[in-house]
């Protein structure tokens, strides 16, 4: 018997927090790769102390929702779930390599199978542009000549589209930002986008200045967050003069400086995330057949699917 | 008891000689066993002593085939020991042998796990199924309820109060009525009470075990880092008063087992629900952030004049707060402290313009440090 824990942040003030966390266990649960996918939480119930009790796979697949390395991922998940002899360095990570460690939990004497955090697994990058089709509307955006839908891109350049990635900076965590600038690195070598910069919260380069950072007339903003919350729908939205106000909403794209800004929220809310979930419980041994096919597949926006 | 209208499905029997073909059975009052000498199935039960053909296992007398069908239920529909104890809690099996139980159960079982009602019920084939209510739904006409057929909807249901606020803590009494999970299998009761009241039944099992690990307050103090840290300054005192404060039934149903230490109990009451706490909970441990940080103040001798009502009032204000009725205060009921339009006079009489009752700075020395502003509960 396998089981899935995905393991999260949650929050005391805000429902939405958790969202992306159980959407993402349905998702995995459908596919039946798992005999038990359980959630547990830092700030919500189950906790992460009591999570693995709720397990009963002989196998147990521990993958942390978070998007970077570091704290969290290195202190606090390991030392809740009680992963004996836990060290970071088994790792062995330079800060986005993370992949698996397998130790006892002594909280039910069974050995599992500790994940890097699904935010620097490669194929987060995928996830990225997957939100990049989703907010656009366009399953070729930035590949110019192939765009099926010059409609709803509408540019009023020449097709070509920036991509700002989002993080939080170095201020809390270092390892955040090597996160951020990895992807935005692999977003680079496609060479679908005409530029790719990473962007931050609480340094430069600022998010508030996203349209001096772009030659490109229509820019896509996509957080490199888990859940969308306090950060993602108010202050990067205001920071960037989409609205005044954050409770009025804005369009997307809403047109700043004479560039348009297709501003997609964070990215873990895509439902391609749950992808990124199942790479990692693979990479990490677990016989999961062709679920990474089909969740693939299953989380297309319907007007990608139809295109097929 | 009554007839049992349960005959054996050949998968249920089945399952009995191939169960009986490796190793006698004895399960909740069931004792059988296989003569392969005799080809003679051995059965016993506390009313009947049968030796059958496999060819007549199919007759045995009522009583026997409600002991058959519990066993197969029990042993090869329930999917885990956890789930097998937490339905068998759920139809008072350790109470009543199998018969008066199939007769109960025909009418319906009713336990209460937080604010759940769970009615189990017998289908002919002696498979239970689970009907889950709220408890103040429990009279309720089903078609006035919401029906839901997946366990999972119960996180949605369970994730905002009848006002629509966010329920942080699933275990609060202020599970929102209405809806309805009118048949549920054993597994998906399971998954449905997990998802309301996460890891509530593993730990109540545990429990039942005798083998319920408990983490007290000191525990949870020394393992905390980061922001957390500040708790192992909060007073021992302010703990009693914490969960006093938090911990109580009113507040949240699980029943709390830490203390301050092993050998140093809390005097406040642990509550009376059903699923312990083994540990205080993320909300205990960031108010008890909170509670470190205002305790460091020292306290000051402030003078203010007030009325003897009004001093009264601004207590009964605080009682008001503290136990949430507020809402039922009537607009024009100007005899309750708490009133609104009581309270607006309240404002215009005593404060002044910066908000100091009676004129009296909070801080004379100037410093308007108030020592609790950080409203961040994400710590990453």
């Amino acid at each position: 018997m396998q089981s899935l824990v995905i393991v999260a942040h949650g929050s005391h003030l805000n429902p939405d927090s958790a969202t992306p966390t159980h959407t993402h266990a349905d998702t995995i649960r459908a596919t039946g790769a798992f005999d038990e996918v359980r959630t547990g939480f830092w700030k919500e119930q189950p906790s992460l102390r009591e999570v693995l009790r709720t397990a009963r796979g002989d196998d147990i697949y521990v993958v942390p929702l978070f998007i970077s390395e570091g704290y969290f991922t290195e202190r606090v998940i390991p030392r809740e779930l009680r992963l004996e002899g836990w060290d970071p360095s088994l790792w062995d990570s330079d800060g986005i390599s993370a992949d698996t460690a397998t130790l006892v939990a002594s909280d039910i004497d069974k050995e599992v199978h500790y994940c890097g955090p699904v935010g620097t697994h490669e194929a987060m990058t995928d996830v990225l542009v997957r939100r990049a089709e989703s907010v656009t509307g366009d399953p070729s955006v930035g590949e110019v000549s192939e765009s099926a839908d010059s409609e709803a891109r509408q540019t009023e350049s020449d097709g070509g589209f920036g991509f700002a990635v989002v993080g939080h900076g170095t201020e809390r965590n270092e390892k955040s930002a090597k996160a951020i600038e990895y992807h935005t690195e692999r977003l680079r070598e496609t060479g679908r986008f005409d530029e790719v910069k990473a962007l931050f919260m609480d340094e430069e380069p600022e998010v508030d200045d996203v349209t001096e950072h772009f030659d490109s007339e229509d820019i896509i903003v996509v957080p490199l967050f888990i859940a969308d919350g306090f950060h993602t729908q108010e202050d990067i939205p205001e920071d960037m003069g989409l609205t005044d106000d954050y409770r009025d909403g804005y369009d997307v794209p809403t047109t700043v400086d004479g560039h348009r800004i297709w501003y997609g929220g964070a990215v873990g809310t895509e439902a391609l995330t749950a992808d990124v979930i199942l790479e990692r419980a693979a990479d990490a041994g677990a016989d999961i057949g062709d679920a990474i096919a089909r969740v693939r597949q299953q989380t297309k926006p319907t007007t990608l699917v139809a295109g097929d | 008891m009554s007839a049992v209208e349960s005959d054996l499905s050949e998968i249920q029997l089945a399952a009995f000689r191939e169960t009986l073909a490796e190793e006698p059975i004895e399960y909740d009052g069931l004792a059988a066993e296989y003569d392969a000498d005799e080809e003679a199935y051995h059965i016993e039960t506390p009313e009947h002593q049968t030796s059958v053909s496999a060819d007549d296992l199919g007759t045995v007398a009522a009583e026997q085939a409600a002991y058959i069908t519990n066993w197969y239920f029990y042993t090869q529909q329930v999917g885990s020991e956890i789930k097998r104890a937490f339905c068998r809690w759920l139809e008072l099996a350790e109470d009543h042998p199998v018969p008066d139980r199939y007769d109960a159960l025909a009418a319906g079982i009713d336990r209460e796990w937080g604010q759940l009602r769970i009615t189990t019920t017998l289908a002919d084939d002696g498979t239970r199924r689970y009907e889950v209510r709220h408890v103040d739904d429990s009279d309720a006409n089903t078609d006035t309820l919401t029906t839901h057929t997946d366990p999972f909807d119960a996180r949605d249901i369970g994730t905002l109060d009848a006002d629509g606020q966010y329920r942080p803590l699933r275990t609060a009494p202020s599970l929102d009525s209405g809806w309805l999970f009118p048949d549920l299998t054993a597994d998906e009761v399971y998954e449905a009470v997990e998802a309301f009241y996460p890891a509530t039944v593993v730990n109540w099992h545990r429990e039942q075990r005798g083998e319920l690990d408990i983490d007290h307050w000191r525990d949870e103090q020394d393992r905390q880092s980061g922001i957390y840290n500040l708790i192992t300054v909060l007073p021992d005192e302010a703990v009693e008063w914490a969960t006093a404060a938090c911990c109580d039934d009113s507040q949240c149903l699980k029943r709390r087992e830490w203390e301050l230490s092993e050998d140093e109990p809390l005097d406040a009451d642990g509550g009376d629900g059903v699923f312990p706490c083994r540990e205080p909970c993320s909300m205990v441990v960031a108010a008890g952030r909170e509670w470190a940080k205002l305790e460091r103040e020292d306290t000051q001798t402030y003078e203010f004049e007030l009325t003897p009502s009004e001093k009264e009032q601004l207590e009964e204000i605080v009682d008001a707060v503290a136990d949430d009725t507020v809402d039922e205060i009537r607009e024009a009921d100007l005899d309750e402290s708490a009133n609104r339009y009581r309270v607006r006079y309240l404002r215009e009489k005593r404060f002044d313009d910066d908000g100091n009752l009676s004129g009296t700075p909070t801080r004379p020395d100037g410093d308007d440090n108030d020592g609790a502003n950080d409203t961040d509960d994400h710590d990453e």
